[in-house]
């Protein structure tokens, strides 16, 4: 309301605001957006609408648009408002089109040329009210239009064009960097200048106003992401300004809760942890700066936090010092400690990020971590398990990958599910303590989240389990196959196995179910073809089931053991020829042909165990040259490339090239398939190969190359892409890099008593650090042991460490700092508290603090004119004050919101008596009953109760 | 930061303010989303959520909830305060400000967001810099009120 007097709309628009604050459901609420949709569209579109009841309107869109529904009817009026020379008009238009207008609408071209205009006005505020719209509206495209002009706004004498303009160039950067490339050198040295100028406090530069060096710290934050070393002289100037402005030499109005102005210091510590980030040289620069701020930054308040979170932010970012780590490890210490979830949060956040350079930190914060992974606050929570990944090594990641599994089923929200699936399976990847175990990790990844994780996870396990895990011991090999086949064939009855998960099972249970005899052929296909029916809706798995099934048959007929068909693998196959799709189709009829082949050619077509065999490929083809010459000499036309050939196409060359055109079919792909020689398909028979030239029945969906006696490019990438990508693995997997300490749970816990209980007269830190939680210690023997599997293998390492003679030093450094703290805050409060201006007007007379002390500057005027209205709107309000106030007074004691007082039904008699200036005269703040009353007054005016339904609506925000 | 959004208890919208490009549809999805998240969480719970691999930062204000969603590698307790900021600069504003302040004075409230956030940033820092030009702002539209009514006051006279 401020100074525009009472609500200053109409009625009616008032009554919309009422009507939907009372709907109790969506649908009602919708109602009354499409009954208020068709009124404005009638209205809006009428002739000689007055402007002021056109700004009503386009107000009215834009609530409607907030609620969700689409006003795009008016944009084109609100277009048409911002021509509007009122700035009363153009302001609501402008308004209107920020909200409305996304950067690439087609409106946003009539609009340009009214920026252009603006950004020409004597008017600071018309100004403002277009780089406002700018850093919103204005695109790609249409940057060139105005960046001339925003570029010499950066020199406008108001700071608040200044800092608009900057942001306006910032906004810019961000969606097209070229166009704003030319440009950067200027940034630099608007930022350099004022850097300078503020480090030296000689103010000979244009811009001093702190807003404006806030406001230029977001692109330069920008450019120094894209390029660091350009910036690098700059640090010197970063690390003064933070300097002073922690030294409270920033004017007062910038301190916030105390802190000065935490928001600057938050963007500059976030450009110095990129600027020292791996720079020796600049991070030693930091240091004091970075230590002083802690030291002094209160950790009572949620702002002093935060500055304290990025300035272990910074620390962990650039060239670790040893002095600063263990400051932050205390910050750490004291953000778990805390009470406060927002706090432990950070505290995770922060270890998470710390924990990469100093890995030692962590055990002194177990149970406090501990405590977070079974906090019911699921945001908590997962952070935590962020942290335990960050953590992980091989002798914890059996306890931390259980633990997320458990979590992974536990939620249902899809993204969080697939991304710590994907964690879980790197973690299994990477540190697997046994084949085993892996296997069984997998199982339940896949079983739970199969259809979120990767394929390439599927196609990675299915190969792991056929090479084995690069050691030469066949006999793990097979044992781990088995052992895989048994956990499948467990699993496979289940209901709901995702589609991934069952082909996997298929292809592992074609290709090893009977390897090692334990279970019959005629068992495992009975659960293959039970898998195919039961999921008779997924072509892929029936596809894999039934190539499964032909691999079952083969091995046994190869082996000389007599098969029989099962009937219900029988009907399968009938059922499956008769397929829609063609891929099943083939798959059955190659299966059937196979099923009248002896058992040579068998063994030659489906050779046991091959999957892992190399495939050597003739590329050139150079055993087909006979033939083509022979055909070439029979007139046959010759070879014409695809990119030579212009329309016709026959049959030879599509199977010539067919193979490049599906190089990349990578989800179907199965290597060993493709060299089996001989079996007669459904191909046509018209070409004769000599024998070893017979093509191979391939079960894919795609073509298949015909002329292979091996040699297929399909087989070629596939199987190099696979196999690299097999060799990281079998890295990873190698024994561990380092085991620490004995993997066994029990002894690490053991190890762990004594380093918290037994050896203080070593470790005072730790167990200073952990008194706080003794009693817990005893009571959750559960708990410690986890904390002792999870971070068992450091406590082994920190304590040799610590005997190496840190313990002393840390543990005096630690306790000094400790009194700091506490007696710290008061002495800053103590000493810094003057306003500081005169420090800055150490250079010339014409100091900065001119702007905020002379009379020159217009603000100070108008605040000038705002002081007179306030004792304006004292005289008034005191007129009409005392009636008011007394009987709201007694109101009050019966709860004001519901009394039915009479003089609320007086609407007309009222209307009108609440000065505008009221508000103004409320600046002076804080909770003031008058003030509240004659606010419910003013509302019950406009016609809105207080309903019981929603009493809140009334109470105050910050109350 | 990405949006800025004020959904009461209800999970009635307040203020949405958009500064990644979000079409209608996705934008009434995320407030589905995010108001079903949060207004069922408990008092005591940490005021950040993680969503779609975005984090947004909340608090509640007797019965109004204000959001932001952030990136994931945002200071989050910077935002809780820039969020603190912007409500107490609101009841500079409007003395005492409460949640039907917003609703009747939406686009007001949209003048000052603009003043502290434009395109995602924070460009104002003191409370008192905002003041100044909200006032400056206020005033000069009163003004120009005021002129137009002496001037269409002036042209009524003539017509008469």
């Amino acid at each position: 309301m401020g100074s525009q007097g009472g609500f200053g709309q109409s009625k009616e628009f008032l009554d919309l605001v009422k009507s939907i604050g009372e709907t109790r459901s969506k649908s009602e609420e919708d109602r009354i957006v499409l009954h208020e949709i068709e009124t404005l569209k009638r209205r809006i579109n009428e002739p000689d609408t007055p402007k002021r009841k056109m700004k009503e309107y386009i107000i009215r869109l834009v609530y409607i648009e907030m609620l969700g529904h689409d006003a795009s009817f008016g944009y084109i009026h609100a277009v048409k408002m911002t021509h509007d020379d009122s700035l009363l008009l153009k302001r609501t238009g402008y308004l209107a089109v920020t909200l409305f207008l996304n950067e690439d609408h087609d409106l946003i071209i009539l609009i340009v040329n009214t920026i252009q205009k603006d950004l020409k006005s004597d008017n600071f505020l018309v100004v403002c009210a277009a780089l406002n719209a700018c850093c919103k509206l204005i695109n790609e495209e249409t940057i060139p239009a105005v960046i001339q002009q925003v570029v010499e706004l950066l020199a406008h004498p108001k700071e608040a064009v200044r800092k608009k303009a900057v942001m306006a160039l910032h906004s810019f950067h961000q969606r097209s960097p070229s166009s704003v490339n030319h440009l950067v050198s200027n940034f630099r040295k608007v930022g350099a200048l004022w850097l300078y100028g503020f480090s030296t406090c000689v103010v000979k530069l244009s811009d001093n106003d702190p807003g404006v060096m806030g406001a230029t710290l977001c692109p330069l934050y920008d450019l120094i992401t894209i390029d660091v070393n350009l910036y690098k002289d700059l640090v010197g100037s970063f690390v003064n300004i933070l300097k002073q402005v922690a030294e409270r030499r920033l004017p007062k109005s910038y301190e916030y809760h105390q802190t000065p102005a935490p928001f600057i210091q938050i963007k500059l510590l976030k450009i110095m942890a990129l600027l020292g980030s791996g720079d020796k040289k600049s991070s030693e620069q930091m240091y004091t700066v970075i230590g002083d701020i802690m030291r002094k930054s209160d950790t009572v308040s949620n702002i002093g936090n935060a500055v304290l979170f990025e300035c272990i932010c910074c620390i962990s970012s650039i060239q670790p010092s040893p002095k600063l780590l263990e400051t932050a490890a205390d910050a750490i210490a004291k953000f778990l400690k805390s009470d406060s979830h927002n706090l432990r949060y950070m505290g995770i956040n922060a270890l998470g990020r710390l924990i990469q350079i100093s890995p030692g930190i962590a055990e002194q914060h177990q149970l406090a971590v501990i405590d977070c992974l079974e906090d019911p606050d699921d945001t908590l929570k997962r952070k935590t398990f962020e942290l335990l990944y960050k953590m992980t090594k091989s002798s914890n990641v059996e306890v931390i990958v259980d633990r997320m599994i458990d979590y992974m089923i536990s939620i249902n929200d899809s993204h969080y599910k697939t991304e710590t699936a994907s964690r879980c399976v790197e973690l299994a990847e990477q540190f697997a303590p046994s084949n085993h175990w892996f296997i069984q990790i997998m199982n339940k990844v896949f079983q739970h989240a199969g259809d979120l994780v990767n394929p390439k996870v599927a196609h990675n396990l299915m190969r792991l389990i056929a090479e084995g895990f690069g050691e030469d011991d066949d006999a793990a090999d097979s044992q781990l196959r088995s052992s895989a086949v048994e956990s499948y064939l467990k699993i496979v009855d289940e209901p709901k196995l995702p589609s991934a998960f069952l082909q996997v099972i298929c292809w592992v249970l074609g290709e090893y179910g009977t390897a090692d005899g334990k279970y019959s052929a005629s068992y495992i296909s009975g659960k293959l073809c039970d898998v195919a029916e039961a999921h008779s809706s997924d072509d892929i798995v029936k596809a894999y089931a039934v190539t499964a099934l032909m691999k079952v048959y083969c091995f046994e007929k190869a082996a000389g053991r007599k098969m029989s068909l099962l009937p219900e693998c029988q009907s399968l196959l009938e059922e499956l020829s008769a397929s829609h799709s063609s891929d099943l189709q083939q798959r059955a009829y190659e299966f059937q042909s196979i099923l009248s082949l002896d058992a040579n050619a068998i063994e030659d077509i489906m050779p046991l165990d091959a999957s892992c065999e190399d495939i050597e490929i003739d590329k050139s083809l150079s055993f087909l040259n006979n033939y083509v010459h022979n055909s070439l000499e029979q007139g046959a036309e010759p070879y014409i490339p695809e990119n030579e050939r212009s329309g016709t196409l026959n049959i030879s060359n599509i199977r010539n090239h067919n193979p490049y055109e599906h190089p990349t079919h990578s989800l179907r792909f199965e290597a060993y398939e493709v060299p089996k020689p001989a079996v007669p398909t459904n191909l046509p028979p018209t070409l004769t190969y000599p024998t070893e030239l017979v093509p191979a029945p391939i079960p894919e969906p795609s073509y298949q190359p015909t002329l292979t006696s091996g040699p297929v490019s399909d087989a070629d990438s596939g199987s190099t892409e696979l196999r690299l990508r097999l060799d990281g693995v079998q890295k990873k997997w190698g024994k561990p890099a380092y085991s620490s300490a004995a993997s066994s749970s029990t002894s690490n816990f053991d190890s762990h008593r004594t380093s918290v209980n037994g050896a203080t007269q070593l470790d005072n830190v730790i167990s200073k650090s952990h008194e706080p939680r003794e009693p817990q210690i005893e009571v959750s023997e559960e708990k410690q042991k986890l904390a002792a599997s999870l971070f068992g293998g450091r406590t082994a390492r920190s304590e040799r460490k610590q005997s190496g003679g840190a313990a002393g030093y840390s543990k005096v450094s630690r306790t000094t700092n400790h009194g700091d703290d506490k007696v710290q805050p008061t002495i800053v409060t103590a000493t810094v508290q003057p306003p500081p201006p005169d420090l800055l007007d150490l250079g010339e007379p014409t100091g900065p603090s001119s702007s905020y002390s002379s009379t020159v500057d217009p603000f100070t005027q108008l605040e000038g004119l705002l002081d007179l209205s306030k004792d304006d709107s004292a005289v008034t309000t005191t007129s009409n004050g005392p009636d008011l106030t007394a009987v709201y007074t007694t109101a009050s004691t019966n709860g004001q919101n519901q009394n039915p007082n009479p003089l609320i039904n007086e609407k007309d008699n009222m209307n009108g008596a609440p000065n505008p200036s009221n508000r103004t005269a409320s600046l002076t703040k804080g909770p003031s009953l008058k003030d509240a009353l004659d606010k419910d007054t003013l509302v019950r005016q406009m016609g809105v109760n207080p309903t019981s339904q929603n009493p809140s609506l009334f109470s105050d925000l910050l109350g | 930061i990405h949006f800025v959004l004020s959904i009461s208890r209800q999970g009635k919208v307040r203020l949405t303010k958009w500064y990644s490009p979000y079409s209608q549809k996705e934008r009434s999805k995320v407030i589905r989303e995010l108001s079903g998240m949060i207004l069922t969480r408990g008092p005591k719970l940490c005021n950040f959520v993680e969503w779609r691999g975005f984090k947004v930062v909340y608090k509640r204000y007797a019965g109004l909830y204000f959001c932001m969603c952030i990136n994931q590698e945002d200071n989050e307790l910077e935002i809780l305060e820039i969020i603190q900021y912007f409500v107490e600069t609101l009841n500079r504003y409007f003395g005492n400000v409460c949640e039907l302040d917003l609703i009747f004075h939406f686009h007001k409230t949209y003048y000052i967001l603009d003043e502290i956030l434009i395109a995602g940033e924070l460009q104002e820092s003191s409370q008192n810099t905002v003041h100044r030009l909200i006032d400056a702002q206020d005033s000069l539209v009163e003004a120009a009120k005021e002129e137009e009514n002496t001037v269409s006051y002036i042209i009524a006279q003539v017509a008469n």
